[in-house]
């Protein structure tokens, strides 16, 4: 197991954003983190990669707690995340982007920006390099995002729904970039509402609602788990699903 | 390279000056324009390539100053020791204010007003104690020698280029260096930055603990050039104000930027002379609509305007 989270939790004034969450991930895996908007899931990312503290709980990630460490030292230790609002550094070129995430593991500037330019083929930024990150569309933007993060040459990556605002086609185009991180090594946990690219990527799923997660395991039985159904749908859904699935049935 | 050969050749280029022109008016200014470049280059390391603007730079300034005259008056040092002394206090200075500032994360505009207090701080000081002269200031006195770091224009012109070179092959090493990677973004998002494994507090000390240490050396230079200090012209905002107009004129975060925002104030400051006399306080009218008409439609400079013509 590269990440283990043991009954983490974090309120913010009266609001339970994540109540006592424990999970673990296998090392070379790609598994989802879904449930509804307001669930927790960022927070629980950002306790993970250390921008917020938990009030309670641990996060062991390869055997070491790392529970409070500020957010550089946990991408040194090899766990990048992604943000879901895309942060480049706006005024600087795709390359100078990227190489900022290169720096982590090499001092050399011209080395450096040589891994950029190897990190944007490897995500389709190669025609871009160039550009400022401003001009980048929504869809290019992600794709910085991600070349940032793999640059830094994580163990694991943390994505923060990296196909969110993206059209059929781009989502298309991406999950062979994602399943090609997996297959070079790097363990991926991603947010995603995209269940398209959650049935067709992961392998393992767990849905998070109310600050508790309430379901876990492969993708196909968590979507037609009744809990999870009502959690995106609303109290006594899958009830109403079920009489209405019989009465198509009987007819 | 061809950035690092173009500081060689305007080095040359300044080095040969006092071959060819014979007119002290005319040493001088290019000599107030290279000390204007300076402290420009002291405020871009910190507010141009860091993004952490500064509207007190003249505390780094005024201790390098006092420092030196401190040092030399009262306590008898020689003028090359007192110097590396100088520019250890500023960056201490820096390191002070940094440490106060960044750990609580001090941005934007409280960060200027902490680093404004703080000058005004160190000037009431200045102003109270005796071994800084109080408000009558030091007086360095005039003992023309190499090795009292006094000289004549020449001399002077060639200590001040060799500062102004050294603050150059910092910008520039800012500029290709994985240290100027990192603080160009923490300058653009803080929060991207400490998500790829930058130290962001580390990053911003060490970017004003250089800016203070450049900063106090042009504070030296002042007080050997001009042989006189006192709290007003060591801790007082005409300082604070000459270093960030260069810096936003010439176009912060660039390397040439300081040194184009310098000479072009110069030229601005002898028109203004000529035109308007010396009226008291035309200059700083004349500084305030500049930087407001600047801010507004030249964000990026004069070196900005350039490059944009280039592409």
């Amino acid at each position: 197991m590269i990440l283990q989270v043991r009954n983490i939790s974090r309120s913010f004034g009266g609001l339970k954003a994540v109540q006592d969450v424990s999970l673990s991930v296998r090392e070379g895996s790609i598994s989802a983190l879904i449930g509804p908007n307001g669930a927790g899931k960022t927070t629980l990312f950002a306790i993970l990669s250390g921008f917020i503290k938990p009030d309670g709980g641990s996060v062991l990630f390869k055997g070491k707690d790392i529970t409070g460490m500020p957010p550089h030292r946990i991408c040194r230790l090899g766990m990048t995340r992604t943000f879901q609002l895309v942060q480049p550094f706006a005024a600087q070129t795709v390359r100078e982007n990227i190489a900022v995430g290169a720096h982590l593991g090499i001092a050399s500037r011209k080395a450096a920006l040589a891994k950029a330019e190897e990190v944007a083929r490897q995500v389709g930024l190669e025609e871009q390099l160039h550009k400022p990150a401003i001009d980048l569309t929504i869809a290019g933007r992600k794709r910085l995002e991600l070349a940032r993060a793999i640059a830094t040459e994580p163990r694991l990556l943390l994505l923060d729904e990296v196909l969110a605002g993206l059209n059929p086609q781009e989502i298309n185009e991406m999950l062979p970039v994602i399943r090609g991180i997996r297959d070079a090594g790097v363990t991926v946990l991603m947010i995603e509402h995209v269940m398209q690219a959650v049935m067709s990527l992961s392998e393992h799923a767990r849905v998070l609602n109310n600050g508790s997660l309430i379901a876990e395991g492969a993708p196909v039985d968590i979507a037609s788990n009744p809990l999870v159904i009502e959690a995106y749908l609303g109290h006594g859904t899958a009830e109403r699903l079920r009489k209405a699935m019989e009465a198509a049935g009987a007819a | 390279m061809r950035s690092l050969a173009a500081i060689g050749v305007f080095a040359l280029l300044i080095a040969l000056v006092p071959a060819m022109v014979d007119s002290g008016y005319l040493l001088n200014a290019i000599i107030m324009t290279l000390y204007a470049a300076l402290l420009g280059q002291a405020w871009n390391i910190l507010g141009g390539f860091g993004g952490l603007f500064s509207f007190g730079h003249a505390v780094f300034f005024g201790t390098g100053a006092y420092a030196m005259a401190v040092l030399q008056v009262n306590f008898g040092w020689n003028a090359w020791v007192a110097l590396p002394a100088a520019m250890v206090l500023g960056g201490a200075v820096g390191g002070f204010i940094g440490a106060l500032s960044f750990r609580y994360g001090l941005r934007g505009s409280y960060f200027a007003l902490v680093t404004l207090a703080f000058a005004e701080v160190f000037r009431v000081l200045a102003n109270t104690f005796q071994f800084t002269g109080a408000g009558v200031g030091l007086m360095v006195p005039l003992k023309e020698s190499a090795l009292n770091m006094q000289f004549g224009k020449t001399g002077f012109l060639y200590l001040i280029l060799s500062f102004l070179i050294a603050a150059q092959l910092v910008a520039w090493w800012i500029r290709h260096s994985r240290f100027g990677a990192w603080l160009q973004a923490v300058r653009d998002n803080e929060e991207s930055a400490s998500a790829l494994g930058v130290d962001v507090f580390r990053v911003k000390m060490l970017a004003i603990v250089m800016a203070g240490m450049l900063m106090a050396c042009g504070g030296a230079f002042y007080v050997q050039y001009l042989h006189y200090i006192d709290p007003h012209l060591a801790f007082g905002a005409s300082v604070s104000v000459q270093a960030l107009m260069a810096a936003i004129v010439g176009g912060i975060g660039s390397v040439w930027g300081p040194l184009v925002g310098a000479a072009a104030l110069q030229l601005l400051g002898e028109l203004t002379r000529n035109l308007m006399g010396d009226a008291p306080g035309i200059n700083l009218i004349v500084y305030g609509v500049v930087l407001v008409l600047m801010v507004n439609f030249m964000p990026r400079g004069i070196v900005g305007l350039a490059t944009r013509w280039k592409r």
